[in-house]
């Protein structure tokens, strides 16, 4: 009985650490189908494994090429961080968006890229510009990790001055806490 | 003055051209003026508004003055401006002039029995004479009602130009001497306005008016944001960030001539400019480092010297009056505070704020014994003022989002930016919180005055 208990301890055990194991892959973790470094093949759709569904990163298309950001369809039309309140930190799933568009730039050394920083209403406007900056620098930092050179990179920080929504309410102050990636 | 509209992403500099002090205006230019207010909202005046009572306030009585030679003028009624002043003030009670019993012209028709019952305490009269072209004589007394002695009498020249000027300075000179404190009457604010042009884009525009609204005139007009205008303390510049280029830079805009020079146009963040009491430097928070943090320019030759150099956030600097040590904001302790930094080499910033998890924008009294600050708690935002010397804290204001305090030059009052009913406007309150007024541009939304030293 003892024997069968610890086999099963250890079937179990071993099967969670496979689960946990990703795919050492050089293109984004996550739930992209078939990898490939070339820039010029389009890399998967996203949900293909099971994850990131539900996800603003459902179903979009996973490519490199020069024009995939004309695309519509592809993950790196999404081009908005939102953050937490008094908050830089990125969220998992924001941080699978910025990886591709990482890669992007990685693969792509003549794009750049602009990082506007902005903040809600609430609070100083001056400490406002500033904190805005620390949320363009964590973005910019997910994206250097990812290959992107620094030259690719300009960070502008609006603090409260540029609102995306007009509101004095949490409803409008949640879309204004952001970073806009906007490639030149 | 002109008023020129910008095209597509290019400001324009609108000069205010030498303040027009002594040259008379004629019909044609006052007309055009007329044109121009009826025809640019951004030159809507700024309505002054009472929405707290006058406990403890002074009666006084000022007579409409007699006017002579020439007609009253409606933009420029002396008397009128004397008793909006010392109404605004908070410390004196005007009697409206529709309870006056009578209107005395000279010493000899004042009847001071009559004035003792009314109540009234302190009595002015005076008169504007025209005695030549655009010339004007204006003398006004103030008398004491219980002893029916004058105590103060002035005389002075002008033109139309300058009346509200002269009508201040009397202001100034009656709150002086009935309070022992100097006027600030006669000074200027300058704030950042933005209004929304048909086709949906904001336009930001750098304003600078009388501290009562009038004569507003803009000095720069721009489809990116302005923020952070700082006057300097010989009242000929102001310090602004502007993002007209793209990005963030700081410039110094000389209000007479309307030169201004790029002083700031690093990689990252250039804001928060404060001139230093003595003129010799100026206060600026850089990112290029890589963090923001508090450096200081030197005025004479643009030379840079770094005064923090700590991970967390450092800006919003403020200077005591001694030039010697600055206040500002930093989140090194996790959240925003307040803190005072010696210029000494060497020195630590010492934390000056302990209630509450966010004390940020400082603006240090003339006297440097107490700091009017933003003080946040919860999702409410007040201005709350500190005294160095007890480091107790008090609010006065009551939010939700009231920010940019600016103290006047005499110390007596708080201008800050706050929000009625969704718009932006300016307000101010006296230093015992007992007293509060709203300043309320007709068109647009108003925000971080920044007040003028005494003329």
């Amino acid at each position: 009985m003892k024997k069968l208990l610890i086999f099963l301890l250890l079937a179990v055990l071993v099967s969670a650490c496979e689960s946990q194991v990703r795919p050492d892959d050089d293109t984004a973790a996550g739930g992209a189908g078939a990898g490939s470094d070339n820039a010029g093949a389009t890399v998967g759709t996203i949900g293909g494994d099971g994850s990131l569904i539900g996800t603003a990163l459902e179903g979009k298309t996973v490519s490199y090429e020069k024009n995939a950001i004309n695309d519509a369809g592809n993950v790196l039309s999404i081009r908005t961080i939102y953050f937490d309140l008094d908050s830089s930190n990125i969220s998992d799933v924001d941080t699978e968006v910025l990886k591709h568009h990482g890669k992007y730039l990685s693969l792509n050394p003549d794009a750049s890229l602009r990082l506007e920083g902005h903040t809600d209403e609430r609070g100083t406007r001056e400490y406002n510009v500033a904190l805005a900056d620390r949320r363009a620098e964590s973005v910019k930092r997910v994206l250097l990790f990812q290959g992107a050179a620094s030259d690719q990179i300009t960070i502008i920080s609006y603090g409260e001055e540029k609102p995306a929504a007009l509101g004095h309410d949490e409803a409008a102050w949640k879309l204004n806490r952001r970073v806009e990636l906007v490639y030149e | 003055m002109k008023y020129v509209l910008p095209s597509g992403r290019k400001p324009e500099t609108v000069s205010a051209g030498p303040i027009p002090l002594m040259k008379p205006i004629t019909t044609r230019v006052l007309l055009l003026l007329l044109l121009a207010v009826i025809t640019q909202p951004a030159l809507a005046v700024l309505k002054i508004e009472i929405t707290e009572g006058v406990e403890g306030a002074m009666p006084i009585a000022v007579v409409p003055f007699e006017w002579s030679g020439g007609p009253r003028l409606a933009d420029a009624d002396v008397s009128a401006i004397v008793t909006s002043d010392l109404l605004r003030s908070g410390k004196f009670a005007p009697l409206p002039e529709k309870d006056m019993l009578a209107k005395p012209r000279t010493p000899a028709e004042i009847d001071f029995t009559t004035w003792r019952i009314a109540g009234v305490d302190n009595l002015v009269i005076g008169n504007v004479s025209l005695v030549g072209a655009d010339q004007y004589e204006v003398r006004f007394r103030l008398f004491d009602i219980y002893s029916g002695k004058q105590a103060l009498g002035y005389s002075y020249k002008a033109n139309s130009t300058t009346l509200r000027a002269i009508a201040h300075q009397i202001a100034d000179h009656i709150y002086e001497h009935l309070t022992g404190i100097p006027g600030a009457f006669n000074t200027r604010i300058a704030y950042i306005t933005s209004q929304q042009e048909q086709g949906g884009a904001p336009q930001y525009r750098l304003q600078v008016a009388d501290t009562d609204g009038y004569n507003p005139q803009t000095l720069l007009t721009s489809p990116e944001p302005i923020m952070s205008p700082a006057w300097s303390r010989d009242g000929a510049r102001i310090a602004y960030v502007s993002f007209e280029d793209g990005k963030p830079a700081i410039f110094l805009h000389d209000i007479h001539t309307g030169k201004r020079e790029n002083i700031a146009t690093f990689a990252g963040i250039n804001g928060s400019p404060a001139w230093s009491p003595d003129g010799k430097t100026i206060a600026m928070t850089l990112s290029k480092d890589g963090n923001p943090d508090i450096y200081l320019m030197s005025l004479a030759d643009r030379k840079l010297r770094r005064l923090t150099s700590h991970w967390a956030i450092d800006t919003e600097a403020a200077w005591m009056p001694d030039s010697r040590s600055i206040v500002f904001t930093s989140s090194r302790s996790g959240k925003p505070q307040l803190y005072q930094l010696s210029l000494d080499a060497g020195a630590r910033p010492q934390r000056l704020t302990f209630e509450g998890n966010y004390n940020a924008n400082a603006s240090v009294s003339p006297d440097g014994r107490s700091i009017a600050f933003v003080h946040g708690s919860g999702n409410s935002y007040k201005i709350a003022l500190l005294s160095i010397e007890t480091r107790s804290m008090q609010t006065l204001t009551d939010g939700p989002l009231d920010e940019s305090p600016a103290f006047a030059p005499n110390g007596s009052m708080i201008l800050y930016a706050s929000q009625d009913r969704g718009t932006a406007v300016l307000a101010a309150v006296s230093v015992d919180g007992r007293n509060r007024q709203r300043l309320a541009l007709s068109d647009g939304e108003v925000r971080e005055p920044s007040w003028s030293p005494k003329r």
